[in-house]
């Protein structure tokens, strides 16, 4: 086991931690750290790709390659990385505004692409670095400056949905809940194939609702669920209170490294190969021809 | 009698899965092995059946590779077609069909030569053997080879079955009997000659050229999102994807697609996407991140007529201000746009080094003309490329956005070196972490507008001019008109009349503009403002003096630029 330390960033932007205080956002990001260096693994090898919001921020805080994207497009991106270095352990982070909203169509393509990285959600219920507008998740009823009438849509329910399209890896935790919250990541990172965590998190300042202690009210963790198991997985997915925390599914299958062309015969990460200009010879003679 | 010399355009013209791609691929891979310079071209409708789709073959005896008006040959394989095509229609030419697929108007103003294909298909054994039997008769005509016909029919039919390739060859041998007899009997004379160096050469498309000079120029990732008349780059790479161990995935979206392409390079490798306008709309967002993270990017973009999806199969120039000017935010970009297929080759491979050396994003400009054409031409020099990788390797105090005096700092990737990388689309200090420091703002903004784009501009490719320094007219184009222009400027043959044609488009390097001054400028372009016009005008305050403009969503034709030239010219 490395240090947690190794993953501290002595970077002078680093200092300046945009979260606020009391946010779950330090939580989340030192049970990363904690579960880095469980794994043994370094800086080098591990890959934070985030979108944008206070969640994606981050790559900043911790020392680890990163790539703060655009707002919603850290999955393609993630998945790109990963297929193109399968050396590399790959992280896709961001919250829920940022992967089920402007994030949603490549969210539900990826479990459909299977890319063996894992994708964690900070899920405030809400749109933090905008300023408190709902967000995919946010519940019924809750008013906001934008939804001041109330939220009246459907909540998303991301768990039910990615059981639904037979993902690889899906689970929810609640950050408050440090050493399993590692656990669960841990194994997400370990899973081969798409691994989801929803990490339930509470934003201090703009959701008065989902506090800490609301999340320790209405959650509970899944005792003898067995994860290989679709359909109890999908009838945990759509309880709504209290809220199941833990492994909801589990399905092995082959990954999108796997599966392109690319790796069948060479395992060599692409940024180290040469151009085949003897195939490209032998294409250009057969077009002499017919 | 009707006679050609030297240079014969065949155009064959009829529904959407009526088999006109099946001839058309017959005779030119025939008669170029044949020894006979060949080009080709085709025109669709934006659906699968039915319509009018038609395709122009070239066969001359020296090198032709531009899109001509003019019919020496039509065959239609259904009504419609001559009503479609009579602005390019003449007493000279020739149209060989059935009698119930020229209507009657069309009688006195063309030379019909009847041949019943329907009924000889049906005397081999099926009407499917109409394609092959027009197929021969076009072969027949140029006296080809009759041994490389069988040869291709083999080939090509060979896993249907013995019989039917017997039949094929015999209905080929029927067309190319007629083919020979209609010479003979001095109906048509057709005088062509051959070369025995275009045997030994490749016929190849843009579409191909483009796929090709990307693997050559190591393509690891291409990503996409169907959209013509874009799409036959993937397809190309996704049928060699195996053997060049390459990755080829079609996307949720063309935004997917970017954002991947963009992910490949942070790793190392390198990303390509292919679109078109419409697809690359989307695609402005991730442009302005690879700009703000300076991440390398490729970009081939086919255009063709907008706005919106304008006319899908269609050819036009008009989407450069969309590549020049796309993306929030200031910063640069390289834009290129290739005039022939060798030159999309060597492009395409070239835009991959640039965009690695200049951490850009790097574009380039097609059109579904260029896309769609194909000729023969010398095979490519492999030794001639070069393959320039710009990663470090990086140690612990390693800044992904190292201030420097050119602009460029040196590019890390993810595991190699002992140093982390931090890369950002917000704006950041030298390592990639977020920052509002009044300083570093402005400096990262200049660093990224203006240093890196002056380090390109002195190091941009300069036109090709064709003509003397000191002709008084400079005609100025860009892109896919390139041939077109050259052979209406051959056909010309006048001194006083030079051509700059741009294949890099931007940005410009300064010494273009002495290029420009004290000419009478002649801008043509293939869309409805001008603008390529614009950027000169914006880059070097000249003002061109005469413009000639198509956007009708055809290609321009030689005929048309010579007649413009001649209403310009004194
Ligand atoms: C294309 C685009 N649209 C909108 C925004 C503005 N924006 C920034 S963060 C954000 C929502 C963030 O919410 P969430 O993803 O839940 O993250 P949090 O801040 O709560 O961690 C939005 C809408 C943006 N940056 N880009
Ligand atoms: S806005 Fe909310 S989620 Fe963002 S840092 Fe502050 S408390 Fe955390």
């Amino acid at each position: 086991m490395t240090s947690p330390m190794l993953f501290e960033p002595n970077r002078p932007g680093s200092k300046d931690v945009a979260w606020c205080p009391g946010c779950g956002n330090f939580g989340i990001r030192n049970i990363l750290r904690k579960v880095f260096a469980e794994l043994n693994l370094t800086p080098q090898e591990v890959v934070i790709i985030s979108g944008i919001g206070q969640a994606a921020k981050m790559p900043h805080y911790i020392k680890v390659n990163g790539y703060h994207t655009l707002h919603g497009r850290s999955i393609p991106i993630a998945t790109a990385v990963k297929a193109a270095n399968p050396k590399l352990t790959v992280i896709a982070e961001g919250g829920d505004g940022d992967m089920y909203a402007e994030g949603g169509n490549h969210f539900l393509h990826a479990i459909r692409r299977n890319p063996d990285i894992t994708i964690l959600i900070h899920d405030n219920q809400i749109y933090g670095l905008t300023k408190g507008q709902a967000s995919p998740t946010t519940m019924l009823g809750m008013k906001t400056p934008t939804q001041p009438w109330g939220v009246f849509e459907e909540p998303f329910n991301p768990i039910a949905l990615a059981i639904a399209l037979d993902a690889s890896f899906v689970a929810r935790t609640f950050m408050g809940y440090f050493e399993e919250s590692a656990e669960i990541i841990k194994k997400a990172i370990q899973h081969k194939g798409l691994a989801i965590v929803d990490i339930f998190h509470p934003c201090v300042s703009f959701n008065k609702i989902n506090t800490y202690e609301w999340y320790h009210k209405h959650t509970y963790w899944m005792e003898d669920h067995d994860p290989y198991n679709r359909e109890e997985a999908f009838k945990r997915a759509i309880e709504t209170d209290p809220l199941p925390l833990g492994i909801f599914y589990i399905h092995e299958k082959p990954t999108f490294e796997e599966q392109v062309t690319a790796y069948k015969k060479d395992k060599t990460p692409l940024w180290q190969r040469k151009p085949k200009l003897g195939q490209i010879k032998e294409i250009l003679e057969a077009k002499k021809g017919f | 009698m009707v006679e050609f010399k030297e240079d014969v355009s065949i155009v064959l013209g009829g529904a959407a899965g009526q088999g006109i791609q099946t001839v058309e691929e017959i005779l030119t891979r025939v008669l170029k092995l044949s020894g006979y310079n060949v080009y080709a071209n085709k025109e669709y409708m934006s659906r699968v059946r039915g319509g009018i789709n038609t395709t122009e073959i070239r066969v001359s005896s020296k090198k032709v590779r531009a899109f001509i008006k003019r019919i020496d040959i039509l065959i239609p394989f259904k009504r419609g077609v001559l009503p479609w095509l009579q602005n390019r229609l003449s007493e000279n030419t020739v149209v060989l069909g059935e009698r119930e697929n020229v209507e009657e108007e069309f009688m006195e103003k063309i030379t019909f030569v009847e041949v019943p294909f329907n009924k000889m298909a049906k005397d081999v054994g099926s009407p499917l053997y109409l394609n092959t039997i027009a197929a021969g008769i076009a072969v027949g005509l140029f006296h080809g080879d009759f041994e490389i016909l069988k040869k291709y029919l083999m080939k090509r039919f060979g896993s249907k079955g013995e019989d039917v390739v017997s039949k094929n060859i015999e209905a080929a041998e029927k067309g190319y009997n007629l083919g020979v007899k209609l010479c003979e009997e001095k109906t048509i004379g057709i005088d062509v000659k051959k070369d025995e160096r275009v045997k030994e050469e490749v016929l190849l498309s843009g579409t191909e050229a483009i796929a090709l000079g990307a693997i050559a120029g190591g393509m690891n990732v291409l990503t996409f999102y169907p959209m013509s008349p874009s799409t036959g780059v993937a397809v190309f790479s996704a049928q060699h994807a195996e053997e060049f161990e390459i990755i080829v995935e079609q996307t949720e979206d063309e935004i997917a697609a970017i954002n991947m392409a963009l992910g490949a390079w942070f790793a190392g490798a390198r990303g390509i996407v292919t679109t078109s306008g419409g697809g690359f709309a989307l695609m402005s967002e991730a442009l302005s991140l690879a700009g703000m993270a300076e991440n390398p990017i490729v970009i081939h973009l086919a255009q063709r007529p907008g706005p919106a999806t304008g006319l899908p199969t269609r050819t036009l120039q008009s989407d450069l201000n969309l590549v020049l000017y796309s993306g929030h935010g200031e910063f640069p970009r390289i834009v290129l746009a290739p005039g022939s297929i060798e030159e999309a080759f060597y492009l395409t491979a070239t835009a991959f080094n640039l965009a690695d050396k200049y951490q850009v994003p790097v574009i380039i400009l097609t059109d579904q003309y260029f896309v769609d054409t194909y000729y023969n031409l010398p095979e490519f020099d492999l030794s001639e490329l070069k393959l320039e990788k710009h990663i470090v390797e990086t140690d612990e105090n390693y800044k992904r956005y190292l201030l420097t005096e050119d602009g460029i700092s040196p590019r890390g990737i993810p595991g190699y070196g002992k140093g982390v990388i931090i890369a950002n689309g917000n704006e950041h200090d030298e390592w990639g972490d977020i920052t509002e420091d009044e300083e570093l703002s402005r400096l990262m903004q200049e660093k990224r507008a203006i240093k890196k784009l002056m380090t390109i501009r002195k190091n941009a490719m300069m036109p090709e001019l064709i003509g003397s320094e000191d002709a008084r007219y400079l005609v100025i184009s860009w892109g896919s008109t390139y041939h077109v222009i050259k052979e209406a400027l051959e056909s010309l043959r006048r001194k006083d009349i030079a051509f700059l044609h741009f294949k890099w488009l931007y940005p410009l390097p300064d010494a273009v503009k002495e290029l420009l001054e004290d000419k009478v400028l002649i801008d043509i372009e293939q869309n409805v403002t001008a603008q390529f016009a614009e950027l000169l005008k914006k880059e070097f305050g000249v003002s061109v003096d005469h413009k000639i403009l198509k956007y009708d969503g055809r290609p321009f034709s030689v005929e048309e630029i010579l007649d413009a030239l001649k209403g310009v010219l004194e």
